[in-house]
Order: structure tokens, then sequence, then C-alpha cells
């Protein structure tokens, strides 16, 4: 398959937007239940951003400038948690790319990689303790051993989102104990991490756009 | 079932409020140029204060911004509803108040607010500004008194930024404003009650239910749930239910002196206040712990939230003169 240009990367955060847009308040729902309901609110806002900066650059411009100009729209946009969270994702993301100009299934998985480490960097967030890392670091690891076994950028997404998806269900037991739920100790339990659900929402949109 | 409020786009409520802000109140509040989520004293930053900057999500209205005024906080940075500001604008109001003698960044306790400031912090740091950051973690029922780190900072931001601004503007060293500071938060206790919900502007939906007949004890400013919900009672029950909480940390001794802030969420009336204040005075006359001074009011709210919060601020005498010395805000005055 044709290697990922700034293009389809463009591509990429529009379908994310649209993503998170059809779901924002089911989001704000989620976030109702244990935290304070704008989480697809800030989402919504900072993958907007994100893709309208994007759209407007030159399409010369090589991936690293492309996402290091979504991560400071993102981040400019929402602030919140969400906003770093992203924020250094994408940086991240342009970090482990930098100098290529396309970029092919490993580049792909590099930075996805590279995405979920920053992501649990910032928020010096592990497994378990409720937050979308429960659900990015299951989908790297995922993503990365489907690559190691051969499989083509499609078996690679792929096994991301389903390792998402499962990290977003074993929330739903987990006691919250970082971020604004952690207040909440075991009446936290039962209900599914909204940021955990929108980074399966996110992954799913990665995979579509780039497969 | 939307609810009802008088907004022109919820997306744009946030700066639409700005450009009210800044029109009633010029002779105190301007913003950056460049930076409209960057809200600054007219008078106040000088050269030699270290700066006092505050700041976190809107809708809690007069916080933060009512508290920026000479003697007080010398720039807020805004983010949208229950948000984080994100770094750049913290970044532009630390510009803005820096005078040389450091900047103290002040806020409450929540992990959004963490991160944007920290970053905040080191983007200051590479334009040669000392930032030294003091969370405020007053409300006592967001996690136990072993982890008071833990805690989010709600109403009692109120008497900790007013005794850190003071003492920011009376040229202390940036050590002493600091330790004034931290001193400050560990003397407030907060213990908040939620009666109904509040919609944010781009929902406009209920952030969460509760019962007609019920009561959310410990509710956080954002509406995040508190630590146990049951049947609604009545204020002096409610008020009591506080009143022992926060005496039972404070642990005050007879002859000593509090500051009391009875502040509404957003909905709940004045006439409910006073009845609870009524209770509180009762309450501390029973084991003889003086008022020095009370505020009634919303000075921390959660957009239209019904409840209340009653917040305890346990006094010696250097907490004293900072809350008694004068400050000029634009929704707020003293001395």
């Amino acid at each position: 398959m044709a290697a990922i240009d700034t293009a389809r990367l463009k591509d990429m955060f529009g379908a994310i937007a649209a993503a998170i847009e059809t779901e924002r308040d089911r989001l704000c729902a989620l976030d109702g239940v244990i935290g304070d309901a704008d989480h697809g609110i800030a989402m919504a806002l900072g993958f907007n951003a994100a893709r309208d900066a994007v759209a407007a650059l030159d399409s010369s411009i090589d991936p690293t400038a492309l996402l290091n100009t979504a991560a400071k729209a993102f981040l400019n946009a929402v602030g919140a948690s969400s906003g770093p969270l992203y924020a250094t994702a994408f940086m991240r993301a342009a970090a482990s790319v930098k100098g290529k100009q396309s970029l092919d299934d490993a580049d792909v998985v590099t930075m996805f990689q590279a995405m979920a480490k920053g992501i649990a960097d910032r928020g010096k967030a592990t497994i378990g303790e409720k937050t979308m890392i429960d659900a990015w670091l299951p989908a790297a690891d995922a993503a990365v051993a489907a690559h190691h076994n051969g499989g083509g950028l499609p078996q690679s997404l792929s096994a991301a989102v389903e390792a998402a998806r499962a990290g977003m269900e074993a929330t739903k037991s987990m006691i919250a104990t970082k971020g604004r739920s952690a207040r909440l100790g075991e009446r936290s339990v039962g209900h599914v991490d909204p940021g955990a659900a929108s980074a399966l929402i996110v992954i799913e949109a990665v995979r579509k756009a780039l497969c | 079932m939307q609810t009802k409020k008088i907004i022109n786009d919820g997306n744009k409520a946030v700066d639409e409020m700005l450009e009210g802000v800044l029109a009633a109140h010029p002779r105190h509040l301007h913003s950056v140029p460049g930076s409209p989520r960057s809200i600054v004293a007219v008078d106040g930053p000088r050269p030699g204060k270290v700066g006092l900057v505050i700041g976190g999500g809107s809708g809690h209205e007069p916080t933060f911004l009512g508290y920026v005024g000479k003697g007080l906080a010398d720039a807020a940075a805004i983010g949208n509803v229950f948000a984080s500001p994100p770094p750049d604008p913290i970044l532009e109001c630390a510009k803005a108040v820096s005078g040389g003698a450091g900047v103290l960044f002040m806020y409450g306790n929540y992990a959004g607010d963490v991160m944007n400031f920290d970053m905040a912090a080191e983007m200051a740091a590479m334009e040669d500004i000392e930032v030294r950051t003091v969370l405020t973690t007053d409300d006592v029922a967001s996690a136990p008194r072993a982890e008071r780190e833990k805690r989010r900072g709600v109403a009692g931001n109120f008497f900790i930024f007013k005794a850190a601004g003071a003492a920011c503007d009376r040229m202390l060293p940036f050590d002493e404003c600091e330790r004034i500071a931290r001193k400050a938060n560990d003397h407030t206790f907060t213990m908040g009650v939620a009666l109904g919900p509040c919609s944010l502007p781009q929902t406009r939906r209920p952030n969460f239910e509760i019962g007609e007949d019920e009561m959310e004890i410990g509710m956080g400013i954002h509406g995040e749930p508190g630590v146990a919900r049951g049947k609604l009672r009545s204020a002096d029950e409610i008020t009591d239910e506080m009143m022992d909480r926060i005496l039972d940390e404070m642990a005050p001794s007879r002859g000593d002196r509090v500051a009391v802030l009875v502040n509404s969420l957003g909905s709940t009336p004045l006439m409910e206040l006073y009845i609870m204040n009524r209770r509180v005075k009762r309450r501390l006359d029973d084991i003889g712990v003086e008022i020095h001074a009370s505020w009634v009011g919303n000075y921390c709210t959660s957009l239209e939230m019904a409840g209340a919060s009653v917040t305890l601020m346990h006094l010696d005498g250097e907490l004293t003169t900072m809350l008694d010395h004068p400050c000029d805000c634009a929704m707020f005055r003293a001395g």
C-alpha cells in the first residue's frame, strides 16, 4: 500500500475530528457520571482546531511539522487535561518521524507507540488507574506486536483498535486513582473512563483514515 | 431536555463574558494585547514585587478574574468552562506581572491545571522568570486528611489568594510570599453540598442527576460527585455536618479566631446562605471560637449549580494582617 503522506495525515485529523464530533454528547454524558461532563467538548474543540490548523498548511510541509502544528493547535484550543496529553502525544509523534517526507508501515507503528508513551509520560499514569492510558498503552503494544509478526498496517491498527476496546472495557471495573474521578474512589467502579472511551474513538478513526 | 441560558453561542460564552467584564471594569482590568484570555490588573504589578498569577476554568465567577486587582492577584489566566487554560495565556500573565522578584502561580489542585501551569512555568523559566507554584487543597471532602496534597481547591481559594496577594502587595520577599501562601492553604478548610446540577453552555444538559429529595455532600465545584449522597435535610443539619468535618480537622482551641465564608455554588440565594451562617455562628460560639470576619455570597460558583459551601480559615496574627490588608479588585474590595 502507498506510504502515508501529509495529505493522508490531514485526512486523518479530519476523520478524528468528525468521529469525536459525532460522539461529543455521549462523551460528555460519560464524564458527567464520574467527572465534570466536559470531556466531549474538550476533545471536539481540540480536534477541530487541529484539523483546521493542519488543513491550512502548505502540502510541501513534512509530517513532523504537520504533527507539531496539530499539537500546538490542540493545546491552545483546549487546555484542560486532554490538551497537554494529546499535545504531548502529537509532539512525540512528530519527533518520532523527524526527517521523513512520508511514512511507511513501520513509521506509523513507531509514531503510534510514541503517542501512547507521550500521554503516559505527561499524565504520569500507568495501566490500571482508570485513564485513557488503559486504552492507549495496550493499543500501542498490540500494534507493535502485530507489526513484528509480519502484519501490514491494517493488521497492526486493527489489533490496536481491539486492544483499545478491551482496555476501555477494563476501566469499568477499575477504581480511579488519577485525574478528577480519583476523588470518587470506589464510586467510580462500574463506569467506563471517558478518556479511555475517547481514546478508542481516536484510534478507530486513525485506522479508518490510514488503512 | 436542554437547560435555559442567556447566551448567544455556547462556544463563544467565555470570550463574550470577558468582553463584558472588561467593558464593566476598565479601571481594574485589561487583557494582554494579543492574548485575550490573560486578564491583568491595571494597578498592581510593579518592579520588585512578587507577581501573583491565579487561574483556572471559567464558570466559577467571581473566581478567578474577580480577584485580580491591587492588593490581591496581579493576573488571571482564563480557561474554557471548567477547563484549565492552556500554557500560552498563563505564560503571558507571568510575563505581564513579572517585576523581577519572581512569580507565584496559585490555582486549585486539578490534574489538568497542574499540567498546563507546569508547562507554562517551564516556558517562563526559559524567559528568565522564576516561577513557584502553590496549589490550593482546601476541600476536606475530596481526600483523607493524610492525603491533603491530593485534595481539590474550592471556595477556600478566596481566603488563600487574599492572604498571598497581600503578602505580595506588601513587597515581601519571594520566600515569604510562598511561605504565607502555603500557610494560608494549610489553615483553610472547605466543605460543600450540592442540591442540583449545573449545565455547560456548550451542552445545556444537567451535568449530573440527583433526586428531588436528595443532596450530595462534598460535591466538587465542577459537579464531580462528592463523598456521599443522602436525603435533603434541614439547614442546621447540613451546616452541622459540614462544621463537624471542618472543626474536626481544624481543631481550634477556645479563644481562637477564624474567618468565615458561606458561599453559594450559583443559584442558592442569600436567604439560605444566611440561614446557614446563623448556624455557623452558633457552632463557633458553642466552642468559644471568635469570628474575625465573615463573607456571605457568591465567591466561588459552579455556573447555576444549587448548593453551598462553608469555609473557615484558622487565623493567627500574620494571616489576620493579610486578610485585613486592603485590596481593590473588579468584583471584591477590602480595607
